[in-house]
Order: structure tokens, then sequence, then C-alpha cells
């Protein structure tokens, strides 16, 4: 009786441990089930490269350029902002703050995280759209830039959390070590602990560039949709995910650009997912290096 | 030629003069033994106490060490040893909410007063720990980084005292072929040693050693003891150890600390043939600790 019940608790769990996989082989199973047709019409060296995205034109045009180069201005800008500040806000953290510091710091970061995407996309529309369209006379104040900057804080939160874990991770007896041959405080975070965190640091950033480029609702709001190859930062630009959300209400079930739309997900996904492989192995790096696993 | 621009550049004797004290005496202990190896001592300590926030982990101690001798400080888990010897280098301010009261004179001068700069000490009292702590690059590098952060930046310079402090730690021989591999993929022994090369590249004075082979096995062990007998010639050495054999073996002389007091000191062979405290007999006999 006792044994029957073991078992069962066993496959209960096996079970629910198995989901995750069974979700992720799903979601990719559609996505390439629904994605694949639009190859057929579309070479994916078109698809890929192509300049222009007409997709409900007669005839319709899916080049998606336009639509990955805007991902990654976005993506690029938001890096631009939220590693001097995760980075920064992590080594003030780890360093310099006191524990009465600490103690406030840390949940202030956290909830930065929790705020809803939509929240910083309507911040993004109503305040720092006019705000930059005044300062730098734009006719358009939803642009690269708005965006950039939204999604830079947006991933903050991330780098910041991460890059703080990797220096906590790093052994007390490394600080040790070096204070003990005369080294200064300075000296022994510069050439110590951030190279003996620097991959911790740098999956740290990788996560927040998937953050990033995986955001969807402020992109929408504040990225301005024009579907043209940037030439700017100060250009509106439609990034792969804004173009998904916004056309997928109007696209018929099977016909092209719904296939094609699949398509860019299909793309987006294997972006996020080489992000998070590298992410992954080089954190497995820096376990090794600090000794970690052993 | 280049040794002695090396010494200018470490600078070794960056003290300020009004720090200088009397002339230290004869090394008296508590019990008003004269246990006298040199001249003078090179470490004294003199009335100190320490505190972990209101809690006390020293009291009132009162020892000196005499200059290329090894001293052994022995005494149970938690009776201040290691806490004493972090003193020495000022390793202590690295844990927050600690106070002290007392000085620690190394040749007449106190290295507790804030006019001292702890970098400067810490180039002159190293310290061994009692983990193996090698940094996550290259052998060659683990060494080269005492001389890099006090500002040696001849190649040549470093790349000779790096060959230099490797043969001293008698590590040369087995890993001159490997000094571009990362340290950690040394034994726990080599690992050991290459921290006491790292150590004697910033030609310290002093050399704590914090436990050094508390990780580690018989084997690699004896080679440290056999290291530290080769290094008391050139340098005083301080060794904190929870085994009484490894005091006995490489140790001059031996202080006896229990819950935060110095219960005894002397000459190590005394100590363990004739203990004059019962608590020393009792903790060198085994019957506690």
């Amino acid at each position: 009786m006792n044994k029957k019940k073991e078992r069962i608790i066993k496959y209960l769990f096996t079970m629910l441990a198995f989901a995750s996989l069974a979700f992720l082989v799903g979601i990719v199973l559609v996505l390439f089930k629904e994605a694949l047709p639009i190859f057929t019409k579309v070479s994916p060296k078109d698809f890929l490269l192509g300049q222009s995205w007409y997709p409900t034109a007669e005839p319709a045009e899916f080049g998606i350029l336009p639509l990955i180069l805007a991902s990654l201005l976005v993506t690029l800008g938001a890096l631009v902002i939220c590693v001097p500040l995760g980075v920064g806000s992590a080594l003030y953290l780890h360093e310099l703050a006191g524990p009465r510091q600490r103690a406030v710091l840390k949940p202030v970061i956290e909830i930065l995280a929790s705020v809803p995407s939509i929240v910083y996309g309507f911040f993004g529309m109503a305040i720092l759209a006019p705000m930059l369209q005044n300062s730098f006379n734009l006719p358009i104040g939803l642009c690269a830039l708005t965006t950039s900057i939204i999604l830079g804080v947006m991933a903050t939160p991330t780098v910041a959390s991460i890059a703080e874990d990797a220096l906590s991770y790093v052994p007390r007896s490394f600080r040790e070590a070096s204070f003990a041959v005369g080294a200064d405080r300075w000296q022994t975070l510069t050439k110590v602990i951030i190279p003996a965190a620097g991959s911790g640091i740098s999956t740290a950033i990788i996560l927040g560039m998937s953050r990033a480029i995986g955001e969807t609702m402020t992109v929408l709001m504040v990225a301005g949709g024009s579907a043209v190859i940037p030439s700017s930062i100060f250009d509106p630009v439609r990034p792969m995910t804004a173009a998904i959300a916004a056309e997928m209400g109007e696209a018929s079930v099977g016909s092209d650009h719904y296939n094609a739309l699949f398509a860019i997900a299909l793309i987006l996904f294997l972006i996020t997912f080489v992000f998070n492989i590298a992410a992954e192995l080089i954190s497995r790096r820096f376990r090794l290096k600090l000794g970690l696993s052993r | 030629m280049h040794n002695i621009d090396y010494e200018k550049q470490m600078g070794t004797e960056n003290f300020h003069p009004s720090l200088v004290k009397g002339p230290v005496g004869v090394n008296m202990n508590s019990m008003g033994e004269a246990d006298v190896f040199g001249p003078e001592a090179k470490i004294s300590a003199r009335n100190v106490n320490f505190y972990y926030g209101t809690k006390r982990a020293l009291n009132n101690i009162s020892i000196s060490f005499s200059p290329r001798r090894v001293t052994a400080i022995i005494g149970p888990s938690g009776c201040g040893k290691s806490t004493f010897i972090r003193l020495i280098n000022r390793m202590h301010e690295l844990v927050p909410g600690t106070h002290f009261e007392g000085e620690i004179l190394i040749d007449g001068l106190d290295i507790l007063s804030p006019a001292c700069d702890a970098a400067e000490l810490r180039k002159r009292v190293g310290m061994v720990f009692q983990k193996p702590n090698p940094f996550p690059k290259s052998v060659f590098e683990n060494v080269a980084y005492g001389p890099e952060v006090n500002g040696v930046t001849d190649r040549n310079l470093i790349e000779e005292k790096v060959v230099d402090s490797l043969k001293k730690a008698a590590l040369w021989d087995e890993i001159k072929d490997r000094l571009k591999d990362s340290a950690l993929g040394l034994s726990g022994g080599q690992q050991q040693r290459l921290c006491i090369a790292r150590c004697l590249a910033v030609s310290p004075e002093v050399i704590l050693f914090d436990e050094p082979c508390a990780s580690l096995d018989p084997i690699s062990t004896a080679r440290i003891e056999e290291l530290i007998l080769k290094l008391k010639k050139d340098y005083t050495i301080v060794i904190v150890t929870h085994n009484m054999q490894q005091a006995a073996r490489v140790s001059d002389q031996t202080a006896f600390f229990l819950m935060g007091d110095l219960i005894e000191t002397g000459r190590t062979d005394r100590i363990f043939k004739a203990p004059r405290d019962k608590r020393t007999e009792d903790y060198i006999t085994g019957r506690f600790g």
C-alpha cells in the first residue's frame, strides 16, 4: 500500500517537473507549424533581408529587416541605459551601501521590476515622449530614443539584481587575500572582485537584453510604429514584438500575413533562446571559475 | 640592482617617526618568565582587548614575538587565536562592528594607531589563510598581484619577483611549466604554497599563518611545515594551529590561548614538557579542546 502511494507520488512529481518541458516543446511546434507556410511564398532570405513590410498591400510584401533592425536598435539603446545603471547600482549595493541603505535600496530596485509594463508604456507616452519632443524639436516624440530609455529603465532591475548576486558569490577569501598583500579597496574591486564576477555580470547583461528585446506592451505604446529602416535614434520604429501585437488581431487565420507574424515570433524566440543559452553557459563557467560547483 | 629599486618602490619603511616608542625590552610573558630568543622583540602586543560588538573576544593580551623565530598560538576553537593574529595585520578592519584597546608594536611602532597606513602595514606583515585562496587567475598573475597593486610596473622586475617567490615557496620546480595555467587547477597543497609565494612577493618581514594546513592532507601538511622551517631564517613567523604536534614540530615559542585569555607562553619544548598552568597541561594532554 505504502509502496503504491510512493509510486503515485513519484509519478505525479515527475509529470509536474516535465510539464514545463511539454509547454516549451508545444510552443516551438506551434511556432514552426504556423510559421513555415510563409516560406513557401517568400524565401527565407527575402523574408529576413527584405526591406519593405507591407503585409496588407496588393501584392503584399513580407520583408522584416526594418522590424529586426528596430528591435536591435531599441535593445542596444536600452543597454546603453541599463548597463551603467544596473551594474553601477550592483557595485554600489555590494561595495559601498551600508546595511541600512541596502535594506531600502534592494527592495526598491525589486519593486521597479514589478511595475507592470503598461505603466512604463503609459509613462513613456504621456510624459517622456512630449518631453523629448520638445527638447530635441522632434516631429514626433514616440521614437526609438523614447523606447530605449523606457526599456533601459525596465531592464535595470534585472541587471542590477543578477549582477549583485554575482558579486556576492565572490568568496570573501579573495577580498582578504587581496587586502593582505597591501591592495586598497578600489584595487581589490577592479582587479579581483569584478574580474571574478565578470561572467556573472555578463550573464546579467544578457538577461537584461533578453528582457528588453522581448518586451511588447511598452514598445507598442511608445515606439511610434513605423515599419521603415530607422536612419537615426529619433525615428519612430516598429520592433518585432510591436508588429506582432499590433497586427495579429487583423490578420485572418491561415493567411500569409498570419503565417508571417508567426515567423517573426519564431525568429524572436530563436534570438532570446540564444541569449538565454549564452547566459547559462557563461554563468556555468562562472561557477566553475569560483570553484562553487566543486 | 633591481632588488634595490624594488625595495625602494615597495616602501618598506614608511612609518611615521613620531610613532616610535621607546626601546622594547626582553620578551616577558604574563607569568613573568623571560623567554629571550633575540636581542629585541619584533612584535609586542601590550594589553590588547578586542570586541565583536559588545562581546569581548580578547582579554588584556600582552605577548612578544622574536624576530626570525616561529611562534605557535594554540588553543581550542573560539579561544581568540585567529582574532589575535588578524589584529597584527589589521585584517579585523574588514569586519564591521569591531573595536579594540591596547597597542601592538612592530619594531617599536604602534601598528594599530590610525596614523599607521593599513596597506603599508600589510606589505610588511603578510598572511596565509586557513583555506588556500588563490585568485581565479593564472599562477603567474597570482604571485604578480602583490607587486602590481603596490605600483611595480617594470615587467622584468615583476617576473623576477614571481620566479624568486615561487622558488622560496618550494613550488617552482613543480609548476615552472604551468605559470599560465589557472591557479585553481593546482592541488590543495600547491595552492597553499602558491598563496605563500603570493605573500612573499611583496617582501614582508612578518608572515602570519592562520591554520594553514587545516584543509590539507598529511603529505601537503609536511611540505608546508618544512617550508615554514626554511622561511624562519628570513622572516618572523606566527602560526595559529589546532594541531599540537604541528606546534611542537615547527615552533620555537608557543602561546596557549583559552577563551580570550593568554594562559601561558614560553619556549615550545618547555611548554610541552613542563607546562606551568594546569589548563595548559589539560589542553596539551588532550583532556579538552
